[in-house]
């Protein structure tokens, strides 16, 4: 990759045409490794791409791309509600999509990162160990074994409502699974859940390449556990935490869609839908299939996804931080 | 005297300050603890319950009236075996050819003199960022591929990764040069440098990208949604505990008086119980794996995100 290596390849086989195609016949081996798998990568990649010529299109799946109407944008005009649909269907499940995503993205990053702060305070080897692997266990399981356990947890029998009323904090147990304003703070937590251990990894591992020599000069000069953790601890994990700051704006769109389609029921459904189940109702064994609308929600979701991931990159080259791309 | 004084308090909170933090500290990590495993644990409870008492609801970490027969019940459909069969075999299937295909790859994008590298890496980690999306990837398993309601829907569109390329590229990249150079100088071609040479050093990343796909690949439960779901021959074990998900919705929402005809009609099992129980075997083999698990992802996480 460095500068270095690549003079001395260049010196080694000087790249002109013949040249080139020598050295690639001789490369077949690596050729033959690593040829299929592009075509492969192509082929499921990059090939379904085509399939956004459908979000202009009135598409019949039966027909084809080839054999479907173009019709400009109406597609895209019907999503955005100034068609035939109505109007706030789309801006539904998009505020929702957005909602969860930052509840995510904040509940998780402020976990992670306390407990990440917790473990490193530790000094007891095995109690660190069994905490964490214990932590680690929930991202192993799948989304729909959490929401089988959380329907139990949550139920209004549950342990969670026996727990708040002995409490004395509500009288009547909280129907949590059937309540709207409710669902996308349940999302959190249970997200919380299920990733908060896994998540801190990255923090712990940044905390672990912080110099000792930090946390001694910081005591000497009369830094306290707190001081320390503030002025050494947090400065030291800041660029992994820019970096996945981007990774996840690039994702603010991916609210996930396990947990809310296997989670969502009738009564909570103008709060639960998230753009992805909003393109699967449009289109897979749905009742009214509108093809064209939903690869059209579809790539308006892409398309916000790369504008975003390019902006946080730009925002943090400008602050002299590390950057993604 | 007043000094004394002043000194010992002085002393006494520093000392306090020295212990409060650490016990506090293990006290917040125990109760994180005992909230990760509590849910878990609720479940089991509920599985090994008799299911109208388990209808009432409020179990904690023990079941208040033990009971088998929700495996009993579990244990003699024969859906259970098909769909564990299936699991299986795809688990297995999808992690031999994902390591094969993204272990040789990733030896050739780590090789600094082959032309093709750049070219290849950008097409490869631009999928990471970029994606069709749902719809169209569906049109092209089903319509162009045709490869719904076969078992080849799970294994085929799932066989490579980029995030798990990176992570091996990584790996590959730091070992010495100075043992694909003097193989090479002794006229080993690129297989064999890749058999004999790379692939045993790269046993522990391997594992980790194994465990990686096979977690995976055990957990999907959407694909099966896809493309198999008219095929009940095909159906996985994560979804034949989805297809319960939905039946306990659906009965949550008739509410009481469903539950009060079970408790008359005093039936020992109920959907509640099953889907735990279930929920509680589709677990078992995540838990039985999940030692040989730890060992190596902590390795694969950090080599992955850190320099991906």
């Amino acid at each position: 990759m460095n500068a270095a290596a690549q003079k001395t390849d260049k010196g080694l086989m000087p790249i002109s045409k013949k040249g080139l195609l020598r050295t690639l016949a001789g490369q077949w081996q690596l050729m033959l490794m690593s040829v299929p798998v592009l075509l492969y990568v192509l082929l499921f990649n990059y090939f379904p791409m085509r399939g956004w010529i459908a979000a202009f299109q009135d598409f019949n799946p039966r027909i084809g791309f080839s054999g479907s109407k173009f019709i400009g944008l109406k597609n895209f005009i019907d999503l955005f509600g100034f068609g035939e649909l109505p109007p706030d269907e789309f801006l539904i499940v998009f505020r929702n999509t957005l909602a969860m995503s930052l509840i995510n993205l904040v509940f998780g990053t402020v976990s992670s990162i306390l407990l990440a702060i917790l473990l490193n305070e530790l000094r007891i080897k095995w109690f660190k160990r069994t905490v964490q692997t214990v932590t680690y266990l929930p991202h192993f399981l799948s989304m729909v074994i959490v929401v089988s356990m959380a329907q139990n947890i949550f139920s209004t029998e549950g342990a969670v409502n026996d727990f708040i009323m002995s409490l004395g904090l509500v009288k009547e147990p909280v129907f949590w699974l059937g309540e709207g304003k409710l669902f996308w703070w349940l999302v959190g937590v249970i997200n919380v859940w299920k990733e908060v251990g896994w998540s801190a990894i990255i923090y712990i591992s940044a905390m672990t390449s912080i110099d000792p020599c930090l946390y001694e000069a910081a005591s000497i000069d009369g830094a306290g556990r707190f001081a320390r953790i503030l002025h050494v601890t947090l400065p030291g994990i800041k660029s992994t935490f820019v970096i996945l700051l981007i990774m996840n704006i690039g994702h603010l769109l991916e609210a996930g869609f396990d947990i809310q389609y296997l989670m969502g029921n009738p009564l909570v459904r103008d709060y639960s839908r998230t753009i992805d189940i909003y393109v699967l109702n449009y289109s897979v064994g749905a009742a009214k299939q509108n093809y064209g609308l939903a690869i059209a929600a579809g790539m308006f979701k892409s398309v916000v996804a790369i504008i975003l991931l390019f902006t946080a990159n730009f925002i943090a080259r400008r602050l002299n931080e590390n950057t993604l791309v | 005297m007043i000094d004394k004084a002043i000194a010992t308090t002085h002393r006494k909170s520093r000392l306090n300050r020295e212990w409060a933090f650490p016990t506090v500290n293990v006290v917040l990590l125990v109760l994180l603890m005992f909230l990760t495993l509590y849910p878990v644990i609720n479940t089991v409870a509920y599985s090994f319950n008799d299911g109208t008492d388990a209808l009432r609801g409020h179990i904690g970490l023990w079941p208040r009236k033990f009971s088998l027969v929700s495996y009993k019940n579990l244990l003699s459909k024969p859906e259970l075996y098909q769909s564990a069969k299936i699991t299986v075999l795809k688990t297995i299937l999808t992690t031999i050819l994902n390591l094969l295909i993204t272990g040789m790859l990733s030896f050739t994008l780590s090789c600094r003199e082959y032309v093709l590298r750049k070219f290849i890496t950008t097409v490869m980690v631009l999928t990471m960022y970029v994606n069709a999306g749902l719809i169209p990837n569906y049109l092209l398993v089903t319509k162009t591929l045709g490869l719904h309601n076969t078992f080849w829907a799970y294994i085929i569109p799932s066989m490579f990764s980029c995030f798990n390329m990176i992570i091996i590229r990584t790996y590959i990249m730091g070992l010495p040069d100075a043992l694909v150079e003097s193989a090479r100088i002794d006229g080993a071609g690129d297989f064999r440098v890749y058999w004999q040479i790379i692939f045993p050093l790269c046993t522990p990343v391997l594992a980790t990208v194994a465990l990686f796909v096979a977690v995976g690949s055990w957990n999907s439960w959407f694909d099966t949604y896809l493309y198999n779901s008219a095929e009940p021959d095909l159906h996985t074990l994560q979804y034949f505990l989805k297809m319960q998900l939905a039946t306990t919705q659906a009965q949550a929402n008739k509410a009481k008086a469903t539950v009060e005809a079970l408790q008359a009609a005093d039936v020992s099992t109920t959907p509640v119980t099953i889907r735990c129980a279930t929920t509680v075997i589709t677990t078992v083999p995540i838990l039985i794996v999940y030692p040989f698990l730890q060992r190596y992802f902590v390795t694969g996480i950090a080599l992955g995100s850190v320099k991906g």
